[in-house]
């Protein structure tokens, strides 16, 4: 089996607030194949974003990598000074943010912020690098894309600065694509394009995609992998089908629960009870267990990744292993 | 082209809007008319002035000490008398507003630029380097502003560029402080993110994209900074260590005027002042409005 395109193994990120110490990121291994979008799916605060960022060393103080290892196509990026890291940052990796708003510079006209882009890692004559931000344009689906190369961020609406966004990401055919919840400001329709516009692009060119987001039914449509993050750790992670349809977790099984389907309508939907722990002072043992139908005594020393079968794993002492198909 | 034309309007109606709210106050209007026609005034000197203050061959020692709208021999009328030189006090109103708002507007776009530049590195670098700029903000900041300008004035001699000199290094202050504030703010926004995963240089992300998001704050800060400016450079000049006596501005001449005044020569101080505070006043004016409009809970 060859070496994944990115392996991280054991990632902990910790941010040294005054009120304590943050793990935002505990423990976190993760591998994405060349080619492959993996979902990384978790609540508000539960670290998927903060181990999207980390990748690229993008993570602000107080916040530091302590520990683990980041290996993109075999090279180490944990602990890597800043201005090695911006040899991938870009080109090798790039990043779509959330809010399409705010990801883009409102001062600057997107032509600008296109070329700058292309010559941070090239050196290309401006009337070229235009022609190809132009073409990037296109290829998400602009209409006359020389004419938006003018315009500037807030003429635009929301859907087409997101593919402007994607566009710009592109740019450098790079070998992976982190997106952080890049669909989760923008209206469902506009969405379900965006999430096909990257579909396409990514699979045409091979690139790998990790798609961060909270939504499930989302993620369903066109992830091979899924990895759900609960309180910093990765709390199961398989084949996206294995998983929603047979979730070992609780956490995740009430995650799929708490989604609303046809086929119940009028019935409550099914909550998880509780709030997701504090981060700075977690639960000792699993940090799911006090919200967890299936606790016991067992759940307070933190259980250990177990495998399973068709390559799936997950982080709990008792995981719904007989076939119990989510109600 | 279509975009172009899309574009155009867009700005456009931007700024218009911002000049349709600064509008609203008649005041406000009055006093950035004033501005301007000292401003003219001010760069129209040497062509509008009845005579050049600085030219020595054309003062008559004889004539010093005239009383307003008395004549010369020649027939050229004295419309606000002349000082203890013989000089025509309109003209060295003139070129004294013109040295002035020179002085002003040179010390304000220099401290802006070094300001605005510190103030955004310490933002954007943070740690010990924020700490050291800011701590020498501080510093400045806790001295009285005229302490250290005359001190500086003091070490560096008289004249017009040491006078600039000065006010930029006691002023830089006042910006770097204001723009890392705002700086702080941008700097944790998106796109500061995006610019970095995108692999732009520091350099870039600096100036290119926090610089312009983090500005407008500055522009209330340099419009009372200038303000100061001029009454900071009169009042350096009255106390005798700011411009050369040879080419007074408008703060010698009050000065040179001050001693006369109890002899019943008021013209010699009084009308500089008058001109000195019209345009300390009309640039206030101005900056307040512009604060009003970029500071929505100031709006009423």
């Amino acid at each position: 089996m060859p070496a994944p395109l990115l392996a991280i193994d054991d990632l902990e990120v910790h941010f040294a607030l005054r009120e304590g110490c943050v793990k935002a990121v505990d423990g976190v291994s993760l591998a994405v194949d060349r080619g492959e979008v993996l979902g990384l799916v978790g609540e508000s605060g539960s670290g998927k974003t903060v181990t999207g960022l980390s990748i690229l060393g993008l993570i602000d103080p107080p916040g530091r990598i302590v520990g683990g290892s980041i290996r993109f196509d075999g090279a180490e990026l944990a602990g890597r000074p800043d201005a090695e890291l911006r040899h991938y940052r870009g080109r090798a990796i790039a990043m779509v943010f959330q809010d399409p708003m705010m990801t883009l510079n409102p001062v600057l006209r997107i032509g600008t912020q296109m070329v700058e882009a292309i010559t941070a890692h090239e050196r290309v004559a401006s009337r070229a690098a235009r022609a190809r931000a132009s073409a990037a344009l296109a290829a998400v689906g602009i209409a006359s894309p020389e004419e938006r190369l003018d315009a500037y961020p807030h003429q635009l609406s929301g859907g087409m600065r997101q593919r402007v966004a994607i566009a710009i990401a592109l740019l450098h055919r790079p070998a992976l694509v982190i997106a952080d919840e890049p669909t989760t400001a923008l209206d469902v329709t506009v969405q379900s394009q965006i999430v096909s516009v990257m579909q396409a692009l990514c699979a045409e060119a091979g690139t790998a995609l990790i798609w961060i987001t909270h939504d499930l039914a989302l993620i369903s449509g066109f992830a091979d992998r899924i990895a759900v993050m609960y309180a910093g750790r990765i709390v199961e992670q398989g084949p996206i089908g294995d998983v929603l349809s047979a979730p070992l977790h609780p956490y995740t099984r009430g995650l799929i629960g708490s989604l609303p389907s046809g086929g119940r309508r009028g019935a409550p939907l099914d909550q998880i009870p509780g709030l997701p722990p504090s981060p700075i002072d977690l639960p000792p043992g699993c940090a799911f267990a006090p919200r967890c139908t299936r606790a016991d005594a067992a759940c307070a020393t933190a259980p250990g990744m177990t495998s399973h079968a068709r390559g799936r794993s997950a982080r709990c002492w008792h995981p719904h292993l007989a076939v119990e198909a989510v109600s | 082209m279509a975009a172009l034309s899309d574009t155009a309007p867009a700005r456009e109606t931007r700024l218009l809007r911002l000049w349709n709210e600064f509008r609203d106050s008649r005041v406000a209007v009055t006093a950035l008319g004033v501005v301007a026609v000292l401003t003219v005034l001010a760069a129209a000197a040497p062509w509008i002035a009845p005579q050049n203050p600085y030219d020595l061959a054309q003062l008559s020692i004889l004539d010093n000490m005239l009383p307003p709208g008395s004549r010369r021999l020649d027939g050229m009328i004295y419309w606000l008398g002349t000082d203890d030189q013989g000089r025509d006090l309109l003209s060295a109103i003139l070129y004294g507003l013109r040295l002035s708002l020179l002085v002003a507007a040179a010390a304000t776009a220099l401290g802006l630029a070094i300001g605005a530049a510190a103030g955004i590195v310490a933002a954007y670098v943070g740690g010990r380097i924020d700490a050291a700029i800011m701590r020498i903000v501080d510093i400045q900041l806790s001295f009285p502003t005229i302490l250290i300008a005359l001190i500086l004035l003091a070490v560096l001699g008289k004249g017009v560029d040491k006078v600039v000199v000065a006010l930029v290094l006691v002023q830089w202050a006042y910006y770097a402080r204001t723009i890392r504030g705002s700086a702080l703010v941008e700097r944790r926004r998106e796109y500061i993110e995006a610019a970095r995963s995108l692999a732009l240089s520091p350099a870039r992300i600096m100036f290119r994209h926090l610089l312009p998001n983090a500005f407008p704050p500055l522009i209330v800060v340099a419009t009372v900074q200038a303000a100061h400016a001029i009454s900071l450079e009169a009042t350096l000049s009255f106390l005798g260590v700011g411009v050369p006596v040879t080419e007074p501005s408008l703060g010698l001449l009050i000065a040179n005027g001050y001693s006369y005044m109890l002899s019943g020569l008021y013209w010699i101080a009084f009308y500089p002042g008058i001109a000195l505070l019209v345009a300390i006043l009309a640039i206030n004016l101005v900056g307040d409005r512009i604060a009003e409009i970029m500071n929505p809970r100031l709006r009423r």
